[in-house]
């Protein structure tokens, strides 16, 4: 079924509006210099031309809205319309308005600092990172800038990562500068303590670890491991991605954690929709606090204030105040369920992995590493059965496939997340579909999806020769 | 899964043929086969003096990105730029035109410390 792009619907000279007052024009305060020579070559369509295009697209769309949706590492849970009615209350603010006329934001954003430092173990925090990869560039910075300060950051050129950790996890401490080296995971699926032992000394500056781990397993070594890198004087660094199984039960300051990024759009139910706009706050304890960007909120005599005094800062990472309407969504989530809230989410959001775990084992899939899992687990398809088929067969059954190839050290990994926002028999349903497709003729499977707005991408082409822009030149 | 008998393997799956006082090295029918279609390769710059074990190109694929590793210590002498426009040569032909650089090695003879044809065959017994 072809659906037209918006240029397409275009026809010159229609008009959603019509201004009724004049507006400046650009010249007035633009040099010439940068004002654009020819018009932007915008759609031009009518506002019911423009509903129907957008509504259109989104009845095509797959989201958590609409089914369930277990994509590994994510946490798709979902993600309550109370909290938009928050953010309408916020929507008009103006990032340049004096602090003393938004304190209620600054407020929010204080107490919501507070909370993720209670949640997570941690002494300060910032708000500013988009997302959780930035949240990781951000926290290694942190890093560098204390292993410099501290006259190490020559000698320290290291960060060592798991070889199940996820791809931003060695892309960051790249980017960051640093060597990466990977630790391999012993046979039980944790880190190796052996391996990371002869890798910890006075050249490395840090180790990357998510727990529970990307097979959804705990690191019970965690106290051992933080010791180890404690005396060799190694920052550990938390990736936030999985807290969701943890959360209220388990600190990763507590656990020895240096440095934790939180991924408000995965644990704390601002929507991924579109791929952003994300959140992800990074607490650091207090020794790596001086690093911290600035501004942070604070709280002072006279309301609350946007604090520049860091000097040894790393500086801003993110323009004005953040992802400012994703932390109103995280702050409200967390005042609606309280910490026994909290705690019960994370405690479902275990046992429904492990009621699907066990469901797919009877339907003939394999768990590898098949210790109790937490939040999510990794299961193979039966041999001779491809994941990626399977996945593009559950789109056809009607399910969001989990995230397949990931992690790289479990061969056809389909790595499962249900979250504790869905019921027994949604859990069952999924079960039972991917029953279903090991049924499946070859030839079936490997031409799925039939009924979908658009049939099986051709990933190949996709990555050899993207064309992302409407205009060709 | 084809094995060529000419050259020597490493447990990371990459192969080195040797050639005069140089080696060629690429990786293997089963590697590019569990990579998918290579979409990428990043190729080393000619010069570069490499450890044993140390990653030296990186090749991407559909599915996952994956390092390549210098089975021996020695210098880059020449890499394939064919690679940089048809990347797909990893798959059509990994064991002759896909190959990925030319190594000089420091003492050709530590290549003795590799496996075999059989002894990778083995090894991919063992993983399987
Ligand atoms: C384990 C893990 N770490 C880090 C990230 C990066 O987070 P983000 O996508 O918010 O940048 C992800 C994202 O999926 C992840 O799964």
């Amino acid at each position: 079924m072809s659906f037209p792009l918006i240029f397409e619907r275009s026809r010159k000279g229609r008009r959603g509006l019509k201004l009724v007052k004049e507006v400046p024009r650009a010249e007035a305060y633009i040099p010439q210099a940068f004002l654009r020579q020819d018009p932007p070559r915008l759609p031009e369509v009518d506002e019911l031309t423009l509903v129907r295009h957008y509504t259109g697209l989104s009845r095509r769309q797959v989201g958590v809205d609409t089914t369930f949706y277990p994509l590994g590492s994510c946490t798709m849970k979902y993600n309550p319309k109370l909290h938009e009615e928050a953010v309408h209350l916020f929507a008009y603010l103006h990032p340049y308005q004096d602090p003393q006329t938004v304190q209620g934001a600054l407020q929010l954003m204080w107490e919501l600092g507070e909370y993720l430092k209670a949640i997570t173990g941690m002494d300060e925090i910032t708000l500013q990172p988009a997302a959780g990869a930035h949240g990781e560039l951000t926290g290694i910075l942190i890093i560098r800038a204390y292993h410099e300060d501290r006259g190490e950051g020559k000698e320290r050129r290291l960060v060592l990562v798991p070889d199940s950790a996820h791809g931003s996890n060695p892309a960051t401490a790249s980017m960051a500068g640093y060597e990466v080296k990977e630790v391999p995971s012993g046979p039980d699926g944790e880190v190796d303590l052996e391996a990371l032992k002869r890798e910890l000394g006075p050249h490395v500056a840090a180790i990357m670890l998510t727990n529970p781990n990307t097979l959804g397993l705990f690191e019970r070594r965690i106290l051992e491991i933080s010791r180890l890198a404690k005396e060799a004087g190694v920052q550990l660094y938390y990736d936030g991605a999985n807290l969701n199984a943890i959360m209220g039960w388990a600190r990763p300051g507590d656990m020895g954690f240096d440095v934790v990024h939180l991924n408000l759009h995965k644990t704390f139910t601002v929507p991924h929709g579109g791929g952003g706009p994300g959140s992800g706050p990074v607490g650091v304890k207090a020794h790596l606090a001086p690093y911290l960007p600035v501004p942070t909120v604070a709280r002072g005599e006279e309301g609350f204030y946007l604090d520049f005094q860091r000097p040894k800062s790393i500086g801003r990472v993110r323009s004005f105040y953040g992802n400012f309407l994703a932390l109103v969504r995280a702050w409200v989530y967390i005042r609606t369920l309280g910490l026994e809230g909290l705690k019960k989410a994370a405690a479902l959001s275990v046992l429904n992995a492990r009621y699907l775990k066990e469901l797919l084992k009877e339907k003939g899939f394999r768990v590898p590493y098949d210790a109790p899992c937490m939040h999510e687990f990794v299961a193979q398809p039966p041999q001779g059965f491809r994941a990626l088929d399977l996945a593009k067969g559950l789109l056809e059954l009607g399910f969001h496939p989990p995230t397949v190839y990931f992690p790289l050290i479990v061969k056809e990994a389909l790595m499962v997340e249900p979250t504790e926002t869905e019921g027994k028999e949604t859990l069952e349903a999924f079960a039972e579909a991917l029953g279903e497709l090991l049924q499946k003729p070859k030839e079936w499977l490997e031409g799925a999806p039939y009924s979908t707005p658009v049939r099986r991408l051709d990933e190949l082409r996709a990555n050899r020769s993207p064309k992302l822009t409407y205009f060709d030149e | 899964m084809d094995i060529p008998k000419d050259r020597f393997y490493t447990k990371s799956h990459e192969w080195a043929l040797p050639e005069g006082d140089t080696v060629l090295v690429g990786i293997t029918d089963y590697a590019q086969d569990a990579l998918g279609d290579v979409v990428y390769v990043e190729l080393p710059e000619v010069g570069r003096k490499v450890e044993k074990g140390e990653a030296v190109a990186v090749v991407e694929s559909v599915k996952t990105a994956s390092d390549i590793y210098a089975p021996v210590a020695g210098e880059v002498v020449e890499v394939n730029a064919a690679l940089e426009k048809t990347p797909e040569l990893i798959n059509q032909d990994p064991y002759g035109e896909g190959w990925i650089f030319r190594l000089r090695p420091l003492d050709m003879g530590h290549l003795d410390d590799l496996l075999d044809a059989d002894g990778y065959a083995e090894a991919l017994e063992s993983e399987a």
